[in-house]
């Protein structure tokens, strides 16, 4: 009877750690097939040149670029915008109606598909605002999408500070606000930077709401300014593998383009895991 | 918790900007909300909500007779989330148990962060994939009528809804007390019997919301089926045939509509039927955790 | 002898939880006053009542009088930061900053600044570096921790032993120059050493302050304190100086709680 038990644990062990290996064997594979077909194209001409004869040839700099003044743009709204209603859901209205009310639209804008937000930037910045189809319509469009993840991840690290720090400003006659100002964001804000990390790593690999707001195919030189249309990585990695003039013959830009993309992503998010492990315990309390 | 009539104006400016930067939060759900329902309106003026819903053909770029039947997108959308579902749950449920019960502090340490790698990458290298390595190993395989089909979507959308369910269910069963475990154990359970019949049950609602949770980002995903499932319109029932779901549709579509036409605003009412539908999904996962929350 | 604090009808809620039922009770000046009773018997939410810290417990009201200097402090008109400046609150787990020892002491001071006192209005200003040194020696050394650190100084407030920790908590609070220290179950996560020098402190602090001392340590009330207040379920049962509450309790309940027959 014992002898069947432990047979049995055995097996459905075995069949979970097999789950595991599993999914670590998806991820190497995904990635193993990226980085190993992305590296024979991946050189400097290909980082720094422009495009030529509609993308088969020459470089994904202005890909490279947009995608970087999208973060850029998340950067500077969705984050000062999530720091700020992370530090009043937990500080200010932690446990009334209203900090309800703030949560739950927060969790439901988590929830939201990206693709609808596209519908919604497509509707409110490019053509109800005007900002047309450019780089600005886009940005705003990914910092909404972004917001709630700031938000959380903020509201997290500004919780974990311990009341005791609180009790103790107060008690020394500190305001609110300078509680929070000397004490609660210093001690929260690696793990406010962690999430902001991640929040514009998420901006800069989002595709489809770029699809309805402006992204170019192909452009010769840069944005000149945010009402300018743009190119981004994410969105030439797609439209390169499905569209572009000889599919099989660009395959090698396609994969370096997924590569450059993997690396800009995975080298956000690596920094922010390394970031977040190396500051956990450097406050005791 | 008392409020202070003393406030000096510089921290009641500082309270006003941060109540106003809060509700920006709700103001961008009701701006999505509203928008999809503004751009979806002229829509039903023209064609009759009935045939959206129970219209079987998808053809909107018809000259003359253009058919907005949502039954095959909605039908490819269920198609590749169920079938992701159905291989993600187990799997992602093994994993989880894994990790929670089993991994040693080392191993979990490595592969945690391995997990969140997975869920950092962006669906469009999860679509790149699917389309150029997956699709010939399913040809191989299973020998598809079309190489770009749904279950090459299914497979992919599995493998990004996994890192979700873990990181959720494990934290579940995280906060199950070693108490617990350790009341069967003394008992002489078996630590498989211990998590079948104490942790599993003791963390089912937070296990089941991660799987709902999961199922949601599955439906609201768009680049990888855009790239996995070939986006043909046809309604049918076969995973080896191509589908086009309800947020390919949208992606693609708005690269060819008329700004105002018909189609334009048809495709705002298959967002709003889209958002509808994962708001109910997050609703449910969220209720899930409240309504059976064992409290420790 | 003159009173310090004098709370009247002091009743607490949480939520629908009468935690506190109608405190009436006269602190002395210059003394060192214990509270005493049970768990749950509401000694630390009276003393919180004192310094208003109970306005961040969510749920919680305070009804009710405790005049200080013939103020009433709970008026919604007071500004409870000025409050707690005069009166100082020192917790049961030591809580320094994550910041250095001199910066720990010197927060206080550098919140509230210098109010001078020249031709006629008081102006506030920012203490030269110079003052704020000297305030944060005489606070450690009041605290009888400076020759513990002096050397280190710029050493994070969190690296020192628990012992220290609590008393660059109380140099933390004198420093702010208040009238008043509350203590609440200051040496409960102290060993005994540690709580030696702590208690040996703060019958030194009462020359210049006004201590208050929540403890669950009767031993502790009995050695340091000149009155002795003991509470059960709410209720003040009984105040008198601590030699005659240890030997000649007059209720039943404080006789049955020294002796250690409840509790």
């Amino acid at each position: 009877m014992m002898l069947n038990r432990r047979a049995t644990e055995m097996a459905v062990f075995t069949l979970f750690r097999g789950c595991a290996l599993l999914v670590v064997l998806a991820l190497v594979v995904l990635l193993g097939y990226i980085v190993s077909g992305g590296l024979e194209r991946l050189s400097v001409e290909f980082l720094t040149g422009m495009p030529r004869r509609a993308n088969t040839e020459g470089g994904i700099f202005p890909a490279i670029v947009g995608t970087f003044y999208l973060m850029l743009i998340v950067l500077s709204i969705s984050v000062p915008i999530g720091v700020m209603s992370a530090i009043y859901m937990v500080e200010y209205e932690q446990n009334s109606l209203m900090g309800k009310v703030f949560k739950m639209a927060v969790y439901n804008l988590a929830g939201v598909p990206s693709i609808v937000y596209g519908l919604l930037g497509l509707g409110i910045f490019v053509a109800f605002l005007g900002f047309g189809f450019s780089l600005i319509s886009a940005g705003l469009t990914l910092s909404i999408m972004t917001l709630p993840l700031m938000i959380s991840s903020a509201r997290e690290a500004i919780a974990a500070v311990p009341s005791t720090v609180r009790e103790a400003s107060y008690a020394l006659g500190a305001t609110k606000w300078q509680t929070i100002w000397h004490h609660v964001l210093p001690y929260a804000l690696p793990g406010i930077f962690t999430g902001m990390i991640l929040s514009v790593s998420r901006a800069a690999g989002e595709t489809a709401p770029l699809m309805l707001t402006g992204v170019a195919m192909s452009l010769q030189r840069l944005p000149d300014s945010f009402f300018d249309s743009f190119m981004a990585l994410p969105y030439h990695v797609f439209y390169m593998a499905t569209q572009s003039s000889d599919l099989l013959a660009t395959r090698p830009i396609q994969y370096a383009t997924a590569l450059v993309l993997l690396l800009l992503v995975l080298g956000m998010n690596l920094f922010a895991i390394v970031l977040r492990k190396r500051y956990r315990d450097r406050y005791r309390w | 918790m008392r409020k202070n009539r003393h406030l000096p104006p510089r921290e009641k400016a500082i309270q006003l900007a941060l109540t106003v930067a809060t509700w920006s939060s709700v103001l961008a759900l009701a701006a999505v909300f509203g928008e999809l329902l503004l751009g979806a309106l002229p829509a039903l003026s023209s064609i009759s909500i009935i045939d959206f819903f129970t219209g079987t053909v998808w053809n909107p770029s018809h000259p003359i007779y253009p058919l907005y039947g949502i039954l095959p997108l909605f039908v490819g959308t269920m198609m590749v989330s169920f079938g992701a579902a159905l291989i993600a749950i187990p799997v992602g449920l093994g994993c989880s148990i894994w990790l929670a019960e089993l991994a040693s502090p080392r191993v979990k340490a490595i592969f945690k962060p391995a997990i969140e790698i997975l869920a950092g990458i962006p669906s469009v290298i999860f679509g790149f994939f699917a389309l150029v390595i997956l699709s010939e190993w399913i040809a191989v395989v299973f020998e598809p009528v079309t190489k770009l089909n749904a279950l090459n979507g299914a497979i992919m959308l599995a493998v990004m809804m996994i890192p979700i369910m873990v990181t959720v269910a494990e934290d579940a069963m995280n906060a199950v007390p070693m108490s617990l475990r350790e009341a069967s154990l003394a008992l002489g359970a078996t630590r498989w019997e211990t998590v079948r019949h104490v942790v599993i049950p003791a963390s089912l609602s937070g296990v089941v919301a991660a799987v709902v949770l999961a199922f949601g980002r599955a439906v609201g995903e768009t680049m990888t089926v855009l790239m996995a499932t070939g986006n043909a319109t046809a309604l049918h029932f076969d995973l080896l045939r191509s589908v086009q779901t309800m947020t390919a549709a949208i992606a693609i579509d708005f690269g060819e509509v008329e700004f105002g036409s018909e189609h334009y605003h048809v495709l705002f009412l298959v967002g709003l039927v889209l958002f509808v539908m994962t708001f109910l999904i997050n609703f449910l996962a969220d209720w899930v955790t409240r309504r059976f929350k064992e409290d420790y | 002898m003159t009173i310090a604090i004098r709370t009247d009808d002091l009743h607490v809620y949480f939520d629908k939880n009468h935690a506190l039922k109608g405190v009436s009770m006269d602190i002395e000046m210059n003394q060192v006053t214990a509270v005493i009773g049970p768990s749950g018997c509401g000694k630390s939410t009276f003393i919180r009542c004192i310094n208003r810290m109970n306005d961040l417990i969510p749920g919680c009201t305070v009804k009710g009088k405790v005049l200080v200097d013939g103020m009433d402090i709970n008026d919604d008109d007071v500004d409870v930061v000025d409050v707690r400046r005069r009166i100082g609150m020192v917790f049961q787990k030591p809580n320094p900053f994550p910041k250095s020892i001199y910066e720990n002491v010197a927060y206080g001071p550098r919140l509230h600044g210098v109010v001078e006192t020249g031709n006629g209005k008081g102006r506030r200003r920012k203490h030269t570096k110079r003052e704020l040194d000297e305030i944060v020696e005489h606070s450690l050394r009041r605290a009888a921790l400076w020759d513990e650190v002096k050397d280190r100084m710029d050493k994070s407030g969190t690296s020192l032993s628990g012992g220290q920790q609590q008393r660059l908590c109380i140099a933390r609070t004198l420093a702010v120059d208040p009238e008043i220290i509350l203590f609440d179950e200051p040496c409960s996560a102290l060993d005994p050493i540690a709580t030696a020098k702590i208690e040996d402190l703060l019958v030194d602090l009462k020359k210049d302050y006004t201590v208050v001392i929540v403890t669950h340590n009767m031993q502790q009330a009995a050695r340091i304190s000149d009155r002795t207040a003991f509470f059960y379920l709410g209720d003040l049962i009984e105040m008198g100086d601590t030699k005659q509450i240890f030997e000649r309790p007059q209720k039943e309940f404080t006789e049955q709680y020294i002796t250690g027959r409840m509790g």
